[in-house]
């Protein structure tokens, strides 16, 4: 499975949800597919995409958030799977692309590629709903089934170590940091 | 425990009154009665940490999504943090107040807690971050309102050093 692809599958339902993405590869397609307002790249900060995810999923319930991991970030913030947990909102979907390498900078294997599973330390975390998937259609299947669970889920999907040959877009950081606000703030929380 | 409950109140307060209703924190013995405080109390989500830096990208997600939140931390989840802070908050030109105990100073009992003292304020001045120092409750609720307007007006972070004179009676 190729991450393009996969994302690429499940964009359509994408367009109703916050997305954040991890920096590098996932922030240039998504982007390639088609930027939105509601999508943030969080182009640095390794690791810390899942935790802006929670601030946002605690700080508005009424919207569905969704967290586009990676291998290599995550494992820089392991600690973050127990906050998740501990707080386990029902709004968050967290996918973490796991190609078994830091791809972005020279393709280096990490610690997936030897036998690390992220699915089962996400679970042994405390997240209850974890999976991980390795075809296009588990993976369309499970994210669908996740947003419609109404559980904090962390999916795994195993994609393949290919990206863009550009990870520089034409879309300028803090332009997107400010429409991404504008956007919570132009769809207020119903009471 | 001689941890001031007087001030922890009094900063309390104000950062309810400064509208933060997010706070991430991870505990150490200068902030357990904040803590508590922020468990206590309804209108407050207390988001415990695995590690420091967790808060800045909590932070800034909150922030985002148009709620105000703190982080509560020792000076040396401070240090812990600095990448967060420098390319999620400041490259993205977060607000994130940063409350943090100020451990090492004169009168430090603990020896493991000395080196931190030492260099928490030249780092902060090496990340360009405007800080200053709470070590006396007259001028508590105007510092950290000041904090907050200074966050909020250059959407950068700042700090507060909760300092042994205010936060511990021996």
């Amino acid at each position: 499975m190729r991450r393009l692809d996969a994302i690429h599958a499940v964009y359509p339902q994408l367009e109703r949800c916050v997305v954040v993405t991890i920096m590098g590869a996932v922030a240039a397609e998504l982007q390639s597919i088609g930027h939105r307002p509601n999508f943030f790249y969080l182009q640095h900060a390794m690791g810390l995409a899942s935790s802006m995810g929670l601030g946002i999923a605690l700080s508005r319930p009424d919207l569905q958030v969704v967290v586009f991991d990676g291998d290599g970030s995550i494992l820089m913030n392991l600690g973050a799977l127990t906050t998740l947990a501990r707080y386990h909102p029902a709004n968050l979907v967290h996918v973490v692309f796991d190609n078994e390498s830091l791809l972005s900078v020279g393709g280096f294997p990490t610690a997936t590629s030897t036998g690390t599973d992220i699915a089962g330390i996400a679970a042994a975390a405390g997240i209850r709903r974890t999976e991980t998937v390795r075809t296009m259609d588990t993976f369309t299947t499970a994210f669908t089934d996740a947003l419609a669970a109404n559980e904090l889920t962390t999916l795994v999907a195993k994609v393949e170590a290919v990206g863009p040959a550009a990870f520089v877009t034409d879309l300028s950081l803090l332009e997107n940091r400010y429409q991404f606000q504008r956007y919570f703030r132009e769809h207020p929380a119903q009471d | 425990m001689p941890v001031s409950s007087s001030s922890s109140s009094l900063i309390y307060g104000c950062l309810k009154d400064a509208g933060v209703r997010i706070m991430s924190a991870l505990p150490e013995t200068w902030l357990v009665h904040l803590i508590r405080r922020a468990e206590d109390d309804p209108e407050m989500t207390l988001v415990r940490l695995a590690k420091e830096e967790e808060g800045v990208g909590i932070s800034a997600g909150a922030h985002l999504a148009g709620v105000k939140s703190a982080m509560l931390m020792q000076n040396h989840g401070f240090l812990a943090s600095v990448n967060g802070i420098v390319s999620c908050a400041q490259l993205y030109r977060i607000p994130l107040l940063m409350m943090i105990s100020h451990r090492g100073e004169f009168g430090e009992r603990d020896p493991w807690q000395t080196e931190g003292g030492g260099v928490t304020e030249h780092v902060l001045d090496a990340l360009r971050i405007p800080y200053d120092r709470l070590d006396s409750s007259d001028h508590v609720a105007r510092r950290i309102a000041k904090a907050q307007t200074l966050a909020d007006s250059a959407s950068r972070p700042v700090a507060l050093l909760m300092c042994r004179d205010l936060m511990w009676e021996d």
